[in-house]
């Protein structure tokens, strides 16, 4: 029965999807039964210092890599083909932005991470996860540059169409999606599945707050017209309180009094 | 005119001791948790001096409060909110941990403990973040305490502005003067404003500024955008926290418990009723030393008709109208003049106010040197600077402070002509433009200060938008997700049916 099997399809056929069902879940679940728990869980309190350089680095440039994969990879090639882009020179602006961006993602991040280790106040209130993650995501980082030399031997985007269309593949339910990728060099296919690791990870850490920060320049330019925020406990809004009001004011004989009034 | 009613505050600091029981009362219900031992809602701060955190009082260094752009619109000062997104990642402005200070705590068990040593037991000091031993204690919530520290330090002070300062450095001319702190529950707080995510709002019903707990990122604009710094993050939950004007009691008609136990009985809490279509024009008022008036207009004279009537329209609860009556943040506010909100120039329209303190006749004074007219000090040669006390209070002006002083040391003048000679002396009350009633109902509010004289808390009306059988059962006071019972939405993720269900719960 195990005879055909392969690890290939394992990791490059069922993970992606166990994957973003955990994640997908798992980031509804928890933003639904503990949203307190929900939080970018910023260390800036302990230490300023090298967290503005090394945040706004690795933000930045993490930021520009994820959108860069996110558009490169779920492009269809056919647009690609009717707009006349040469695959060549999408793979030259692959590794133009993505090269800078990764690296100084890398480089913030490698700050970030001296600080956790080093500092002692942060490195005592870090949990295992913010740790573990953040390993994690530079070496992803690492691994990512490193597979700039592969790139580099064959920059006719070849190689490239191949991961674009795994990822659609995956996304279109096409169950033989992982044929595509077997043959591909080996630090594509370890930047592939340690991606599949943070995805899983990421709804139990507190990368949840990429979500938060992708809703807040929504919330705060778009939603929300002034700067200030009044709650009120009362179920009706204002405007139709004052009309009752007048209403009430207008009957004569007993005032009638909802429990909302 | 949008009626609105808040809880304000003043505190009379010609009475305060410096006794810091509010502090630590506060600080035990509120923030002995993890996290943030370091946070003081309230602190009591020696004045002159940096504060806490240090320097908090200098906007040019942390940015907090509001801006006033050339052509009149207000902006935080920290930027728009373009400009507050671009920091998430790192804020320039937002203080570190040693700007509060490391909060520690004593090896007392050592005390007790400690094998037969030749040496005396001592309890040293350990870190409660890393819970390292440290050497040294290099800062504290009150480290300047009366006066603690040298001047050329302490006279950092921001409000030294346009004071000559250095001869208040000499021993003979030193003054000090307590300051207690808490949030000040704004009328336009830059806190909220500054919160990408929402989750920081002012309560229709009663004017507290509190922060959704299960709403807040983390973000931190918030800590930088309060011109107080009085937002804290929690390194612990990851969330920022504030000063809830203890709103469980307040809404039970008991006042915060600060000024329920304040000992010097210098607190007031009482309902200012305001019209909040009026908050923004006030904030925006052109020169910062018009803030303080502007403010004064936004505040609704409870017992004019019209004002009544529209209260009553916007849902103002009856007792409410009637608590803004004998209310004694409005008598001391509006009525005397006497009180007046910290940092006007911050923009953030405050609702916790502060009578200036009088202080002693400087020696010349005494020495016959310097004008008293009928036995009535001039009040710009006490020992405290007008200056100063206007530089905290009223952006500078000095008018409004000089009057507010004037008609406390007549307050004290008239009763001591009543109770030793036992003349109503109406003549002193004229000259600071009062009248004998006002004074001794003034006396009998600031001096005496009765329980109720200084409490006039009318209860929240929350059967008027819960039902009490829905809440029967219920978990009570929580902070966080502490009774989850999953359903915090309108639909429940893991099934089951869902109850209607109002939790009496709300974050701070």
């Amino acid at each position: 029965m195990f005879e055909s099997f392969d690890i290939n399809f394992v990791i490059f056929g069922v993970m992606p999807y166990v994957a973003l069902t955990v994640f997908l879940v798992g980031s509804i679940a928890r933003y639904e039964r503990d949203p307190f728990t929900w939080k970018s869980s910023s260390s800036q309190l302990f230490r300023r210092k090298q967290l503005i350089w090394g945040s706004i680095l690795f933000h930045v440039g993490i930021l520009t890599v994820f959108f860069g994969h996110l558009v490169g990879l779920f492009t269809p090639v056919w647009v690609l083909d009717v707009l006349g882009v040469p695959y060549g020179l999408k793979q030259w602006m692959a590794v133009l932005i993505g090269g800078p961006a990764g690296l100084a993602a890398l480089i913030g991040g490698t700050m970030l991470i001296h600080r956790r280790l080093t500092d002692p106040r942060i490195r005592a209130t870090s949990t295992t996860l913010d740790i573990l993650i953040m390993i994690l995501i530079w070496l992803q980082l690492a691994i990512g540059l490193l597979t700039i030399t592969q790139s580099l031997q064959h920059m006719d985007g070849a190689e490239m169409i191949r991961f674009m269309e795994w990822s659609q593949s995956v996304v279109t339910w096409n169950i033989n999606a992982w044929v595509t990728v077997v043959d591909v060099h080996w630090l594509f296919k370890l930047h592939i599945f340690l991606g599949l690791i943070i995805t899983m990870l990421f709804p139990f850490t507190r990368l949840v707050h990429i979500w938060s920060g992708f809703a807040a320049p929504f919330r705060y330019l778009v939603a929300r017209s002034g700067y200030q925020i009044v709650r009120s406990r009362r179920r009706r809004p204002l405007e139709e309180r004052r009309r009752a009001f007048d209403r009430r004011q207008g009957v004569d004989g007993p005032k009638a009094h909802t429990p909302a009034e | 005119m949008k009626v609105r009613a808040q809880i304000g505050k003043v505190l009379n600091l010609d009475k305060c001791i410096g006794c810091h029981t509010c502090s630590v009362t506060c600080k035990n219900v509120w923030t002995t948790r993890e996290g943030v031992e370091y946070a003081w809602f309230n602190n009591v701060e020696t004045k002159p001096g940096t504060g806490y955190p240090t320097d908090w009082e200098n906007q040019k260094r942390w940015n907090g409060g509001w801006v006033r752009s050339a052509s009149g619109r207000l902006q935080p000062k920290q930027g728009a909110k373009w400009r507050i997104l671009a920091n998430i990642f790192a804020n320039p402005s937002m203080p570190e941990i040693d700007d509060y200070y490391e909060p520690f705590d004593f090896d007392y068990d050592h005390l007790k403990s400690a094998p037969d040593m030749t040496a005396f037991p001592t309890a040293r000091p350990r870190s409660k973040i890393t819970g390292e031993r440290m050497e040294k204690i290099e800062k504290g919530p009150n480290w300047e305490e009366i006066l603690g520290g040298e001047f050329a330090k302490r006279s950092a002070d921001y409000n030294f502005d346009k004071v000559q300062k250095d001869i208040y450095g000499e021993y003979e001319n030193t003054f000090m003067m307590y300051l207690p702190r808490l949030c000040e529950h704004c009328l336009n707080p830059t806190c909220s404003a500054s919160c990408p995510s929402g989750a920081i709002y002012k309560r229709e019903e009663d004017g507290i500024v509190l922060i959704d707990q299960e709403k807040c990122r983390g973000w931190r604009m918030c800590i930088s955008g309060c011109p107080y710094k009085k937002v804290y993050y929690n390194w612990d939950t990851g969330k920022s926290e504030k000063c809830t004007f203890c709103y469980p009691r307040i809404e039970s008609g008991q006042p915060t418990v600060c000024s329920e136990t304040c000992v010097g009985r210098i607190r007031y809490l009482g309902v200012i009723l305001y019209d909040a279509d009026k908050i923004e024009a006030a904030a925006s008022a052109e020169r910062e030393t018009d803030l303080y008036g502007a403010q004064l207009d936004v505040f609704l004279d409870p017992n004019d008709p019209e004002v009544i009537a529209a209260a009553r329209r916007d849902g103002v609860p009856e007792d409410w109208i009637e608590a803004a009556k004998i209310s004694p943040v409005w008598k001391m506010a509006m009525d005397w003049k006497v009180a007046f909100p910290l940092h006007p120039e911050y923009r953030t329209l405050p609702m916790v106010w502060y009578i200036p303190p009088l202080s002693p006749i400087q020696n010349a004074a005494q020495a016959g040197q310097i004008a008293m007219s009928d036995q009535m000090p001039d009040v710009r040669s006490l020992r405290i600077p007008v200056k100063y006390l206007a530089n905290m209070l009223t952006a500078g002006d000095e008018e409004p402070i000089v009057s507010a002083l004037e008609r406390m040391s007549a307050m004290r003048l008239y009763m001591r002509a009543l109770t030793v000679d036992g003349v109503r002396d109406e003549g002193i009350a004229a000259r600071v433009g009062m009248s004998g009633r006002m004074i001794e109902d003034m006396y009998k509010i600031m001096a005496i200060a009765d329980y109720e004289d200084r409490f006039a808390i009318p209860t929240a009306h929350r059967e008027q938008n819960e039902a009490g059988a829905d809440i029967r059962g219920g978990c009570g006071f929580t902070d966080g997700n502490g009774c989850s019972d999953g359903e915090s939405g309108k639909t429940s993720l893991f099934g089951g049916k869902k109850k209607s269900f109002a939790l009496p719960l709300e974050s701070f």
